[in-house]
């Protein structure tokens, strides 16, 4: 039953994966970019969680995953604290708005 | 079993619909229902603290933060459109998924005993060094946000004359 669950889920990674990567890819929306960053960490830290599983170790993959969710909090934090600033600058969230800095 | 699929494909379909909608509120709710089937996931693999903590955290906390920064920057689904051509992207993303299925996928046969240890001391006692690095990381966000949202009261030019 775990190889299953594991299989499973290592799908839903890959999905994850994908779907995070390609709207980095393609989205101009400082925010958008922060939900696609946050869909991309889901499936890091269900990619450890499985590995813990798989491995035998669901401990170490545990604490790995909490060291994922903190980290990835803060980045969320930041970065939407900087679209409010790049939107009350710039009047909007265009992310080639930041490109502005260099000059 | 089947449980277990409809989890796995409400996942996909919550963060699809997600990075889809055009309205950051619906964007944000869509990706806190993506957390809690996560959440749900990781409880159903036997990771019960990590659950817990990634419902409060990621399907409560951030989706506060993101109401919040919504609340504040307005609606703004539709920008412009993308650098990159969308095909280009795609072949990208194909990519890039065959590649980590590959270095993913060989492993999972190998599958050995569940060792039953404790998180809390895997965390307190062998990852130190990583409990630390939250600490910082947690006092670099503050300051961070302070930096950033704090507002700047420069005196105007006829104030500096006077």
């Amino acid at each position: 039953m775990n190889l299953s669950l594991v299989l499973i889920a290592t799908i839903t990674v890959l999905g994850l994966a994908g779907i995070g990567i390609y709207t980095l890819l393609i989205t101009r929306n400082l925010i958008k970019v922060v939900v696609a960053l946050q869909i991309l960490v889901k499936g890091v830290m269900l990619a450890l969680i499985a590995a813990g599983v798989n491995s035998g170790n669901l401990s170490l993959g545990q604490t790995l995953a909490l060291s994922v969710i903190v980290a990835d909090t803060i980045v969320a934090v930041i970065a939407l604290a900087l679209a409010v600033q790049v939107r009350r600058h710039f009047g909007s969230q265009d992310i080639k708005n930041l490109t502005t800095l260099r000059r | 079993m089947f449980i277990y699929i409809l989890i796995a494909f409400s996942i996909l379909v919550c963060s699809f619909q997600a990075v889809r909608v055009t309205r950051m509120l619906y964007s944000a709710l869509w990706l806190a229902g993506s957390s809690a089937l996560v959440a749900l996931l990781m409880y159903l693999m036997g990771a019960h603290e990590m659950a817990v903590i990634e419902l409060s955290v990621g399907a409560g906390l951030v989706t506060v933060l993101f109401v919040f920064a919504i609340n504040v920057t307005g609606e703004q689904g539709h920008t412009a459109p993308s650098i990159i051509p969308h095909w280009l992207a795609i072949v990208l993303v194909i990519t890039a998924i065959f590649f980590l299925g590959w270095l993913i996928l060989p492993a999972i046969p190998f599958a050995t005993q569940l060792n039953i240890a404790s998180p809390t001391q895997n965390l307190w006692q062998d990852r130190t060094l990583d409990l630390l690095l939250q600490i910082v990381l947690i006092f670099c966000g503050i300051l961070g946000v302070l930096g950033i949202l704090s507002q700047e009261n420069r005196p105007s030019s006829q104030e500096k004359h006077k």
